[in-house]
């Protein structure tokens, strides 16, 4: 925003949220909307899942096949992409050409978490800015500047705590730090941070995977996994705090065999269609690495 | 004086001044066009490094005839360009509107546009003169870029279509991926394979871009954008005009062609490789982090381990080789939207592993 500020001044404040209609060639009507000023239109073409591919090509030859009548402006317009990283592999494709064809009339600005899913016909047309995410203390100072400014005081330890907690996330950081003013004002140095509540969930459900190895509790965890995704907590996001609590409480050997399956079952998730079925095979496979160890342990104990 | 008068006066000098302003915008609008556009080869002898096509090229057009084609090759070593130079030489600058029909993957490209919108422009047939009178070769051409991504059943309607159609149409398939164009088609073209650029034919092309643009750099930045580029001249150049819009009149240094490469620092693979031998997963696991909210890219890091890896002197052939095989996995699954901390974490632990041994 910044940017396009400095680009074209106030007007790009002016913004106005519109619905698009488009409609794919087996007559399937698809709504998105953007966020757009005079100069600028911001879209998430992932939101319209596999057909984002129409949404781009239909927008961007809209957009860039207008030319900028005010002189005095610069003579392109600015679309911005978010989440190009889970555009399909078509719609990257349809970008190639359609970014070179309109660079007389339109920019495109790009932002995605990982360049990795990028294909690199796009990454070659482009060039990356890498922004890294703020480190702990950037966190804990940005924390104080806005307590400051709201008139609060925050102990620098809390600050500190939150900015640990919020996975240096700046967004999560100051949301947390909100909850935490809600929870108890004047502040204490030694307050809980609440974490969101799934986290919490997750980390319990760990806890009984470590606790027992058997049928029943797995069919007790296939039940608190499915309340997340129905809560809509991504899979990918599952997995990875499963992992994470679970191997924190495992042995040094045993962990890499679990990494590996993490990897495997992960993998297998992203192909797949229901995540219910990866998640819960990782979890009988970790059940079963850990009961094997335990055991063997045990006999070696004798 | 009138309200309405005043109002007017100041409205009309605005408009002088904009005419003014869009004659004097419209020079500096040229220079924000990519030198990839720029320095397009304007005529086939311009194209580098190509030479069997250029020649098999040249010899068509002397008798104002062409085959079908199909270009295969790694990106950026001048595909589109070659056709599209060849295409002008045929028709001129004016007939080209009329008589190329340029389609690509940004188009609508299913089965009912191979049908329709290619039938219906073969169909018509092209006359043996230009309107002004000169002699031109009688027919028209489709260009079909990025071939490899359409599906085979469009594919598939070309066939026919191909073949009827030869009186009035010749058609140019350019791809990456040979293998993705199914064999009918490819039987009925001429085959040309582009080859990727060499270095001295990349830094030439570079050198000269370098002294149109007056540009000053460093020996070392060619040398990183050879590296960098791997044989591909849009992205040499595309590099090069990032480098030189964030210098302005400086030189360019190697590190800033790295930088805008998005190449990771050698210190931070290094680092990855020591805490392997550490031997501490906990350690492994926060260095992980570190790199994924530091925002390199995963497929990068795997890029650079590989070849750090394969440079190590201490590990024996067998451990390497475990190593490789978990990188192929890894590189796989990250291409199939895979989970980046997990997948960096599982081979970073196989190679915790195997170091230990």
């Amino acid at each position: 925003m910044c940017l396009l500020r400095e680009l074209y001044g106030s007007g790009v404040e002016k913004l106005r949220i519109e619905q698009h209609n488009f409609t794919t060639p087996s007559n399937k009507k698809l709504e998105i909307s953007t966020i757009s000023s005079n100069y600028h239109i911001e879209v998430n073409p992932s939101d319209v899942g596999i057909q984002d591919r129409v949404v781009i090509q239909e927008l961007i030859k809209t957009v860039a096949q207008v030319n900028q009548l005010d002189s005095s402006q610069r003579d392109f317009k600015v679309v911005i992409l978010t989440e190009v990283d889970k555009l399909t592999k078509d719609a990257q494709h349809a970008l190639r050409r359609t970014m070179e064809k309109y660079m007389a009339t339109c920019r495109l600005i790009l932002c995605c978490n990982s360049t990795s899913k990028v294909i690199p016909a796009i990454r070659s047309r482009c060039l990356g800015i890498r922004v890294a995410a703020p480190t702990v203390e950037e966190i804990t100072q940005v924390l104080q500047n806005i307590c400051k400014k709201e008139g609060l005081t925050l102990p620098v330890e809390l600050a500190r705590r939150i900015a640990d907690k919020s996975q240096r996330n700046i967004r999560r950081a100051i949301l947390m730090c909100e909850a935490c003013r809600v929870q108890q004002y004047p502040f204490s140095a030694d307050q809980e941070v609440s974490l969101p509540d799934w986290e919490l969930f997750l980390r319990e459900t760990a806890n009984q995977i470590i606790q027992q190895q058997s049928p029943r509790r797995l069919l007790e965890v296939r039940g608190r996994i499915y309340e997340l995704l129905t809560h809509l907590i991504p899979p990918d996001v599952i997995m990875r705090g499963l992992l994470q609590e679970l191997i924190s409480n495992c042995d040094g050997e045993l962990k890499t065999e679990v990494v590996q399956s993490a990897a495997f079952f992960e993998h297998r998730l992203q192909l797949g269609q229901k995540a219910i079925f990866h998640i819960e095979a990782f979890i009988a496979k970790f059940m079963a690495i850990y009961k094997r160890f335990m055991e063997d342990n045990i006999a070696d104990l004798f | 004086m009138h309200p309405f008068f005043k109002a007017r006066e100041p409205g009309q000098s605005t408009s002088k001044e904009k005419a003014d302003k869009i004659d004097k915008d419209s020079k500096p609008t040229r220079k924000h066009i990519p030198w990839v556009e720029k320095y397009r080869p304007r005529t086939v002898d311009d194209v580098a490094h190509q030479d069997e096509v250029v020649s098999v090229l040249k010899k068509s057009l002397e008798g104002s005839d062409l085959p079908n084609l199909l270009f295969y090759g790694p990106p950026g070593t001048g595909k589109t360009s070659t056709i599209l130079a060849a295409s002008r030489s045929l028709f001129g600058h004016e007939m080209m509107k009329t008589r190329v029909l340029e389609l690509n993957a940004s188009d609508e490209r299913g089965i009912n546009v191979v049908r329709e919108k290619v039938k219906n422009f073969a169909q018509h047939s092209a006359s043996g003169t230009t309107p002004d009178g000169k002699p031109c070769p009688p027919f028209k051409i489709v260009i079909l870029d990025e071939a490899d991504s359409m599906t085979s059943a469009a594919q598939a309607a070309l066939r026919r279509t191909m073949e009827k159609e030869s009186k009035t149409t010749r058609f140019c398939l350019i791809c990456n991926y040979v293998s993705r164009i199914i064999e009918p088609i490819a039987s009925r073209c001429a085959k040309f394979r582009f080859k990727p650029l060499a270095e001295e034919i990349l830094c030439n092309r570079l050198k000269d871009i370098c002294d149109k643009e007056n540009i000053s750099y460093e020996e070392e930045a060619l040398k990183a954008l050879m590296y960098t580029s791997e044989g591909d001249l849009r992205k040499a150049i595309t590099y090069l005009q990032s480098a030189s819009r964030l210098k302005g009149e400086e030189s360019i240094s190697k590190q800033d062609i790295y930088e805008i490469a998005g190449v990771i620092d050698d210190g931070v693979i290094d680092n990855l490789i020591k805490v392997c031998r550490s031997n501490s997963y906990e350690k492994v696991e926060k260095e992980v982090k570190e790199v994924i909210f530091a925002g390199h890219s995963a497929s990068q890091i795997i890029g650079q381990l590989h070849d750090k890896i394969v440079q190590l002197e201490d590990l024996g052939d067998k451990q390497k080789s475990v190593i490789c095989e978990k990188l192929a996995v890894v590189d796989k699954c990250l291409m199939d939207g895979a989970d980046e901390y997990i997948q960096l974490m599982a081979l970073l632990s196989i190679m915790m592993k195997q170091m230990s041994l």
